[in-house]
């Protein structure tokens, strides 16, 4: 703990960088989770067959080998991130997370879409809605409701999951802090982790927390 | 790489089976760890008076809000520190297990609270103590009901085995398939990143992908068998967040 008190000003950049990585890869997975749950639910089968195909992928692989495939595979073929304040891994990293993440908005988006009756749906289009209106007019504003919930906990699983793209080396964020400071040699391991482990559960339990309480407030009344 | 006249071809898939073989046996281990210790946790915290619930919770509560990276990292650098030095390969183990232990703790806990209240009050009745009731009763219910949940998130120790990334001198396999990008990079001047990665990728892939399907059908097989217990709502809420990646499984 005593480094965590000593060097604080030091853990509190890494815990913003933390919050900005998770923030930018937060808004990424959401908007690109939804439009895949919409895939998902198209009449259109190559587009089905897209999103099936992200989800099986994405959920089935560990994060660190789609990290590694965003920093290191993705240059091979021509594919370039810019870099954020001179940190090559910060955008792969991003891109990364999200991509993973996405995969499992999506699942969460699509059971939110199923549990609306589909009469709406039927509806909506039998007034001449096209599908893309029906989506996003009738059937999505009802279906966020049942899935805050269960986003808020994928999210939560996302800020820990930015962990894994700091020990790849992000500088500036809660894992680096890490390096910085072993590299002093001025602290034990035990010290440092501690004051990390701290941080990121400054982070999750109060998210935890205020999930349940939102939980219960907007139970869905059917 | 994928001819077996190549004279690479034996050294760089025997480098990746003996890292796929590290991370299964690391899986495995974990499995069984956290089975027995996130029994144990769910069994005190239904059973146990209110001053070691409020423990037993804290301590499940702890474990969860941690990334299981960091859990893994603080096994492999404070063990060795305050003198306790194990093969690389228990690091990981014991790091995925301090994660994994209480989210098998809440999955047998919802498991337990999904049965009919009348199956205990059946066992006390005919005069079974409240370890018996347990052991006899509760537990063997609560694991057929939470099987699917359970094999989720076997899916999700595969997955988090790779993160034995983080420990230094462990060859798993992603390590593994490092190694052999390292080598062909240095050596031989070919870069075989892209390749590695998506062969690695579908090894994971084709595991998981076997097990959330068997998940499926024993869920399905379930809800046919015991349509009674088999879908509780708050059972339901619980199977599908560690399957679709609620607080653990993401």
């Amino acid at each position: 703990m005593d480094a965590l008190i000593q060097e604080f000003p030091l853990f509190w950049s890494g815990f913003l960088g933390t919050l900005r990585l998770a923030l930018f890869a937060a808004v990424g997975s959401l908007v690109f989770g939804t439009l895949l749950a919409s895939f998902r639910v198209s009449p259109l089968p190559p587009l089905r067959f897209v999103g099936l195909a992200w989800v099986t992928v994405f959920r089935n692989s560990p994060l660190v080998v789609v990290l590694f495939v965003f920093a290191f595979a993705l240059p091979q073929v021509g594919i370039r991130f810019p870099t954020f304040n001179g940190n090559a891994f910060f955008w792969p990293g991003v891109a990364g997370l999200a991509a993973y993440t996405a995969a499992f908005v999506c699942e969460a988006v699509r059971a939110g879409i199923n549990a609306v009756p589909p009469g709406q749906a039927e509806a909506a289009r039998a007034v001449g809605l096209t599908f893309g209106q029906s989506l996003g007019t009738i059937v999505l504003p009802q279906a966020l409701r049942s899935v805050v919930p269960p986003l808020g906990s994928v999210i939560i699983a996302m800020i820990k999951n930015s962990a894994i793209v700091g020990a790849f080396g992000v500088t500036g964020e809660l894992f680096s802090v890490d390096g910085a400071l072993s590299a002093t040699g001025v602290y034990p391991a035990l010290s440092i982790l501690t004051g990390i482990a701290v941080c990121y559960l400054v982070i999750t339990i109060p998210a935890g927390i205020g999930l349940n309480v939102l939980e219960r407030r907007i139970e869905v009344k059917r | 790489m994928f001819n077996p006249a190549n004279r690479f071809f034996v050294a760089t898939w025997g480098a990746l089976a003996a890292g796929l073989v590290n991370t299964l046996l690391a899986a495995a281990l974990t499995v069984v760890f956290a089975l027995v210790i996130g029994t144990a946790l769910a069994v005190a915290r239904v059973s146990s008076s209110r001053a070691y619930r409020w423990l037993v919770v804290s301590v499940i509560e702890l474990f969860r809000g941690l990334p299981v990276v960091i859990t893994i990292y603080f096994a492999a650098r404070v063990l060795p520190e305050v003198g306790v030095a194990l093969p690389p390969l228990w690091y990981l183990v014991i790091g995925l297990t301090a994660y994994n232990c209480v989210i098998i703790a809440e999955i047998v806990r919802a498991g337990i609270n999904a049965l009919p209240r009348g199956q205990t009050e059946a066992a006390y009745a005919v005069g079974l103590s409240r370890f018996q009731t347990l052991r006899l009763i509760l537990l063997p219910q609560a694991f057929r009901i939470m099987l699917p949940a359970l094999i989720s998130q076997l899916v999700v120790i595969v997955k988090d085995t790779s993160l034995g990334f983080v420990i230094f001198g462990f060859s798993e396999f992603v390590r593994a398939a490092n190694i052999v990008i390292q080598y062909f990079i240095g050596q031989e001047g070919i870069n075989l990143t892209l390749q590695m990665y998506v062969a690695v990728a579908l090894v994971f892939i084709l595991v998981n992908y076997g097990l959330g399907k068997l998940a499926e059908y024993i869920q399905a097989r379930l809800s046919r068998s015991r349509p009674d217990v088999a879908a509780p709502p708050g059972a339901e809420l619980t199977a599908a967040r560690g399957a679709t990646g609620g607080t653990g499984a993401v």
